[in-house]
């Protein structure tokens, strides 16, 4: 059997439980006596809980137990957290409010968690729930950050009495001020980056297990990082010490961020299996999935670019309203801040930056991190001022952004961010031609013949992936530190299973970890397993978001890899007879230089174990190695996409014509792996763009968009085939040159869309999302375009 | 409770049921078929497609009891004597399926989709036909080619391919 090497366009190996109905997700994990959770929540978006009568509920058919926030606070249990302190301009830390898992007194959003029923069965769960009697008094909500920051707007936290939890800033406003003053040319724009809801398809679920003979839990959980749910349910939240407490993560079916964060239903189920003594199963529904998963985005930012009389840029200075919601989710501070801010000077050399990001809470649902979480907020605004701006200066938006791209690496930005690689030209010169971009005016007159408006579009985006440096992190507020760890363990007939922090909940990580396995030891891929997602077999990790899995954690298994192999050679000296210096490793053999002598991976492994060829005394026997990798700098995957499409304007419909995106993503192990993750960004990114917005209502703080009949998802139709290459160079800050491809096309996209809607109705008035409706009413302001033609 | 008596993957199967089951329920909860997924409350997404006397039914928005003397096949159900189905293999092939939860709808709303529109599919009917089927990983491009090579192979491509 062959090696299966990095840069193999294989089929993956897990595929084959996927596509015969065997993959084990939370929900189809099921405990011997298990009972059914179901929450209570509040139909309000503020008020006070004045009384809560659980007693008509106790008394329901197959009721197990009903529990409260009282029963948490007897027992306890501490709040949820948020893990990355922000400290505002005057030094002074966050102001965030208590997060209990069940509420304590107030309820501070439609669908914050009350109480929970726990039933033998999961209808006799939703029976019980009803008969739970609240008392509120409502009160007034506050939804958008322009309500909450009204003067008298009543306070979400009494903590945070303004609504503002943190207002930071980044950069050098000074320069950046002057920068302006001497302008020749100033863009402005007023920007809404809506308010989304990450939706994997798969819902959240959680199963909690008490094992009373060992004082030990377990959690089954929809996790993607299923250490640090660990670690914050035990140091924290204080369900139980660490070693009594298992956290499986199995299958799970995407997590986009969502899955992230550590949540109130987590925690209650597992608490709750001790309390009633029954395993607690817990499996939200889709409604329940819109109301209380943390939501992504709702940015208002006022943004503006200087420029010379050449059209250079010379600064750009960014000021941002970020709606937090009514808790601060588990890393909620960091991705208006720091995930943001810093990315503010995209692909471009700006010699000044500064912004200010307002933290506020709402009576909504808490918002955290969301496929690119920060960076497709702050590539919004950099790729619209661009376009904006060339469009006002006349100039051609690609040779616009060409003549301001950053050239020389590494890159120091004002704004944090080191760019260590990278080049924009080519990327940019590869998507021209692979989107005709000569071809688009005969294109655009031809769709004019025809009575539509059609437009393009650039995204030259950027972003900062494979986080990160843990000491780097920490000095910016983190409380965690974001290496990744890794284990090879090598059988004794040469077969591998390779351990690793990360989590795979879509990456494909069983395929894209084993190639490197393979390509390194020269074993066939089939020998390989990738293990993950249990605190049991693996010891710790700090799982996956921000494209950190191929960057961080296949970084820490290639170092693993190298341990595995130096004692290899100690083995092989000794089996070979030859000085360890004289042993080589290449294409899974063990070789004298200069011999033909060679003994085979499975050979030396075999005597790893066997330890007969070496005294035990001087080498150790076995073949296992592990690795914690931490990286030395952030990396910087760019590209650039292009949208063409058609606007219809008597009905507002809009198809995308072609779409081009051609990326740099340094180094690649599975380019079939890395398009479909192009593929998924890029949907979710049009998502955001033409259909999807979280609504709430402003008098009632009620979530208009809670189901699929109301929050747009994007379906087949919605999309074309994607035209998708890349460029590369490799990322110097890592051993294998990878810089991560994950969120790639949820950043790029949005703007691309909207720069290319722009350009087809002729005026920069265009929402998002781009519904019909608004897109007719957008057609409506300029019936000069459709005449011209 | 009452009875139902149906035919799942070619089994005949009889179980007592609260009467308000639905069909998923009485797959997952009751036979164990955990391959059927549930991804909204809605009926708009797919995840639970199977099919009831062969044709493509939502098992989310259908009582088990509608289901008495009916043949059910699911995703378990399709693949025969070890060979998998051309879909299944189709979608493996092309990278039809990321994290795999929509994966089961689809591939049986796509066999459905061959069996009334034939095996000789273009882009665009794939994607129309696509619209009860929701997958938030993909952005349907692989999926619409696995479709479109699958409903090839069912059309006897990849027998001959493989023979
Ligand atoms: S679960 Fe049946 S359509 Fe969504
Ligand atoms: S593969 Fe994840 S939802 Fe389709």
């Amino acid at each position: 059997m062959a090696v299966t090497s990095i840069g193999a366009r294989v089929a993956r190996k897990e595929d084959h439980r996927f596509i015969t109905g065997k993959g084990q997700y939370v929900d189809d994990i099921n405990r011997p006596g298990q009972a059914h959770a179901v929450f209570v929540r509040s139909p309000h978006a503020a008020a006070t809980i004045k009384r809560i009568d659980i007693s008509a509920a106790r008394k329901m058919p197959g009721v197990v137990g009903v529990l409260t926030g009282e029963d948490l606070a007897a027992d306890k249990i501490g709040g949820l957290i948020c893990g990355w302190m922000i400290h505002s301009k005057d030094g002074s830390p966050m102001k965030a409010g208590a997060h209990p898992a069940l509420a304590q007194g107030k309820v501070r959003y439609v669908g914050d968690h009350v109480a929970v029923v726990i039933a033998e069965t999961l209808l006799q769960a939703k029976d019980a729930a009803e008969a739970v009697v609240v008392d509120y008094a409502v009160e007034k909500p506050v939804v958008d950050v322009a309500s909450a920051l009204a003067k008298g707007a009543p306070a979400v936290h009494a903590e945070a009495p303004d609504n503002r939890v943190f207002s930071w800033h980044l950069g050098d406003k000074a320069a950046t001020d002057a920068a302006f003053a001497r302008a020749k040319h100033v863009t402005s724009l007023d920007i809404v980056n809506n308010r989304l809801i990450p939706n994997a398809m798969e819902p959240r679920a959680a199963v909690g297990d008490y094992d009373s003979g060992n004082d030990a839990f377990t959690l089954y959980t929809t996790s993607q990082n299923p250490h640090v749910a660990r670690l914050v349910l035990s140091a924290f939240i204080g369900v139980a010490p660490e070693h009594k407490l298992r956290v499986i993560a199995p299958d799970v079916g995407g997590g986009f961020g969502s899955k992230i964060f550590i949540y109130a239903e987590e925690t209650v189920c597992v608490w709750a299996a001790k309390k009633v003594g029954r395993p607690v199963k817990w499996t939200s529904d889709r409604t329940e999935a819109f109301l209380s998963d943390a939501h992504g985005r709702d940015h208002v930012t006022k943004a503006e670019l200087a420029m010379d009389e050449n059209g250079r840029i010379l600064a750009l200075r960014a000021s941002t309203k970020a709606n937090l919601g009514a808790y601060l989710s588990t890393f909620a501070s960091s991705v208006p801040t720091y995930l943001y801010a810093p990315l503010l000077s995209g692909q471009y050399d700006i010699p000044a930056i500064y912004a200010e990001v307002d933290g506020v809470y709402t009576h909504t649902a808490p918002v955290d991190a969301y496929r690119g979480a920060g960076r497709p907020e702050a590539t919004f605004v950099v790729e619209r001022l661009v376009e904006v701006a060339a469009r006002q200066l006349g100039q051609d938006p690609a040779k616009f952004r060409a003549r301001n791209y950053i050239r020389n690496f590494p890159h120091q930005t004002p704004v944090i961010m080191a760019y260590d690689a990278g080049d924009y030209h080519a990327s940019l010169k590869k998507a021209l031609e692979l989107a005709d971009y000569k071809g688009f005016a005969r294109r655009k007159r031809e769709s004019a013949r025809r009575g539509k408006l059609r437009g393009i579009g650039f995204s030259s985006y950027i972003e900062a992936c494979g986080i990160a440096p843990s000491a780097a992190v920490g000095s910016l507020g983190a409380g965690v530190g974001l290496w990744e760890s890794a284990e090879v363990r090598v059988n004794p007939i040469g077969t591998v299973e390779v351990l690793t922090g990360s989590h795979s909940h879509g990456q494909g990580h069983e395929t894209t970890f084993a190639q490197l396995v393979s390509d390194r030891l020269g074993i066939p891929i089939e020998n390989v397993s990738i293990v993950h997602g249990d605190t049991d077999k693996v010891q710790m990790g700090m799982g996956t978001y921000g494209s950190r899995s191929g960057a961080v954690g296949m970084s820490a298994i290639a170092k693993a890899l190298d341990k595995v192999i130096a004692k290899g050679r100690k083995v092989a000296a000794h089996v070979l007879e030859a000085a360890e210096g004289d042993i080589e490793f290449k294409d899974g053999k063990f070789t004298v230089a200069g011999t033909d002598r060679s003994a085979g991976f499975g050979d030396i492994a075999l005597q790893a174990y066997i330890a007969h060829k070496f005294n035990g005394q001087e080498l150790e026997p076995g073949l296992k190695e592990g690795a914690f990798y931490d990286p030395t700098n952030f990396t910087f995957p760019a590209g650039v996409h292009i949208c063409e499409l058609e606007v219809d304007p008597q009905t507002g419909d809009v198809r995308i014509e072609k779409w081009t995106a051609v990326d740099d993503f340094g180094v690649i192990i599975n380019p079939l792996i890395v398009e479909g993750q192009v593929h998924g960004g890029i949907a979710q990114g049009v998502g955001q763009a033409l259909h999807e917005g979280a609504v709430y209502d402003p008098v009632t703080g009620q979530l208009v968009t809670a189901s699929y009949m109301d929050y747009r998802m994007p379906r087949a139709e919605d999309l074309p085939s994607f035209v998708v290459d890349t460029t590369v160079t490799p990322c110097p800050s890592n051993p294998l040159g990878i810089k991560g491809c994950g969120e790639a096309g949820a950043i790029a996209a949005p703007a691309a869309v909207v720069n290319a809607l722009t350009d087809a109705v002729g005026h920069e008035d265009v929402p998002m999302p781009a519904t019909p409706q608004a897109l007719w009413r957008a057609c409506q302001k300029a019936p000069r375009l459709m005449a011209a033609e | 409770m009452t009875t139902v008596s149906l035919t799942v993957n070619g089994q005949s199967v009889t179980k007592d049921i609260d009467p308000r089951t639905l069909l998923v329920q009485l797959l997952r909860e009751h036979l164990r078929l955990t391959g059927t997924h549930v991804g909204c409350d809605t009926s708009q997404c797919g995840a639970c497609v199977v099919h009831v006397n062969g044709v493509s039914v939502k098992s989310c928005t259908m009582l088990a009891a509608q289901c008495e003397g009916a043949f059910v096949t699911t995703i378990e159900g399709i693949a025969e004597g070890g060979r998998l189905h051309p879909m299944q293999e189709a979608f493996r092939e092309h990278h039809g399926l990321q994290c795999g939860y929509c994966t089961p709808g689809m591939i049986m709303s796509a066999i459905d989709i061959v069996n009334r529109k034939g095996t000789a599919l273009d882009e665009a009917t794939v994607r129309h036909e696509l619209e009860g089927n929701i997958c938030r990983c993909t952005g349907y491009h692989n999926i619409v080619k696995a479709v479109i090579a699958g409903a090839e192979a069912m059309g006897g491509g990849m027998r001959q391919a493989a023979e």
